[in-house]
């Protein structure tokens, strides 16, 4: 516009100011994208309970031919040194039965022992569920009002732990468990205690 | 007039209403200082189901149980902070709203001032960029701007009428 021409020292200082904000807009969206993409889901929670020891909770047996548990049925001597799978269920709860022959097969295939904890349920209602799908569970306990629930940190229905046989939680898993997950987060877990073991 | 009445009928019932509460009158306690206390901490205990509300405002199952457990533990004598440890030691940190100042959450705290301070310091150095321009360019005209200056202010002066414009421009030109 001028006509003396404007001495310009400081322009290429200039165009980086300028290019800040869009930089700075490439780097969020960038970041925003990524964790949408790849990210971690952020209504899972990770487990408080994670390389702790089970909680110190003892449960009622659910059924009269069947044990409830406690922490002592966890650790060394308790399941001999295999891992264990606890497993929170309740007969209302839907996604419990779409993981339910995973489990079984689970219990069933490989030997692994699978704890069930029947949380907020009716007695006859949680007996009824399992005399119609099976059950594959090693022990039950009942928890009638949650509590046990709230000890083992559980928010969602069904979630499974993983107890290592030093009986410590490993591994929270909150959903049904489906080939998918059976397949990336369990087997390579239990494939690891496997090789431990020997 | 109806229409006048009808609103402030409607004012005077919204100024009624309260915000809505979740919690139910049996889970209240009957020592009005503990039931203080338990509302203090629900309101930073986060429901886990609902994700950003707090236990105090949710009508989850699981918000109630929350509650219910925050009001056992004042009454066996816990204090305050020994409630949020109770919760932290099975849902995490990430139970309380307001989360703790550790190694996971300091990008957290200190994001907020390290953008300000950004800010500032972008906005000085531009600062200091213009006045070193305007030092080098030696802060007064030249004889040729002053011409300048002044052909366009007699103009400015000379027109008042917005359509007399552009014979003006021409008769300069020519």
């Amino acid at each position: 516009m001028t006509d003396t021409a404007s001495p310009k020292p400081t322009s290429g200082r200039r165009w980086l100011f300028a290019a800040l904000p869009l930089v700075l807009f490439a780097a969020l969206a960038g970041a925003f994208f990524y964790q949408l993409r790849y990210g971690t889901d952020p209504k899972l929670i990770p487990s408080a309970l994670i390389g702790d020891p089970v909680p110190q909770t003892v449960l009622e047996p659910l059924k009269s031919d069947k044990p409830g548990f406690g922490p002592d049925d966890f650790g060394p001597g308790s399941a001999n040194g295999q891992p264990i799978l606890v497993n929170v269920f309740a007969s209302w709860c839907v996604p419990c039965r779409v993981e339910h022959p995973i489990i079984s097969a689970l219990a069933r295939e490989r030997g692994i022992p699978v704890y069930g904890l029947n949380s907020k349920d009716k007695r006859e209602d949680a007996i009824r569920w399992l005399n119609e799908l099976g059950d594959p569970y090693t022990r039950i306990g009942y928890d009638p009002l949650g509590r046990a629930g709230i000890d083992w940190g559980v928010y969602g229905y069904p979630e499974t732990f993983l107890v290592s046989p030093k009986g410590e939680v490993v591994y929270k898993y909150v959903g049904p468990i489906t080939p998918q997950v059976l397949e990336r987060e369990f087997l390579p877990r239990l494939d690891a205690f496997a090789e431990g073991a020997q | 007039m109806i229409r006048f009445t009808a609103a402030v009928t409607g004012l005077i019932l919204l100024a009624l209403t309260g915000p809505a509460q979740a919690v139910l009158p049996d889970e209240k306690l009957s020592d009005p200082a503990l039931e203080a206390r338990a509302r203090v901490i629900s309101q930073d205990i986060r429901c886990l189901v609902c994700q950003n509300q707090s236990i105090d405002d949710s009508n989850a199952d699981l918000a109630r149980d929350l509650r219910i457990i925050v009001r056992e533990r004042l009454l066996a004598g816990d204090t305050n902070q020994e409630v949020k440890d109770y919760l932290t030691a099975r849902y995490g940190d990430y139970v309380l709203l307001s989360p703790p100042m550790n190694l996971e959450t300091v990008l957290l705290w200190s994001g907020p001032f390290v953008l300000v301070a950004i800010g500032l310091i972008s906005i000085g150095l531009w600062y200091r960029g213009r006045r070193a321009q305007m030092a080098e360019a030696g802060g007064t005209l030249t004889d040729d701007e002053r011409r300048r200056i002044e052909t366009l202010l007699s103009q400015a002066g000379g027109d008042d009428d917005g359509n007399n414009r552009t014979s003006g421009d021409e008769g300069r030109a020519s």
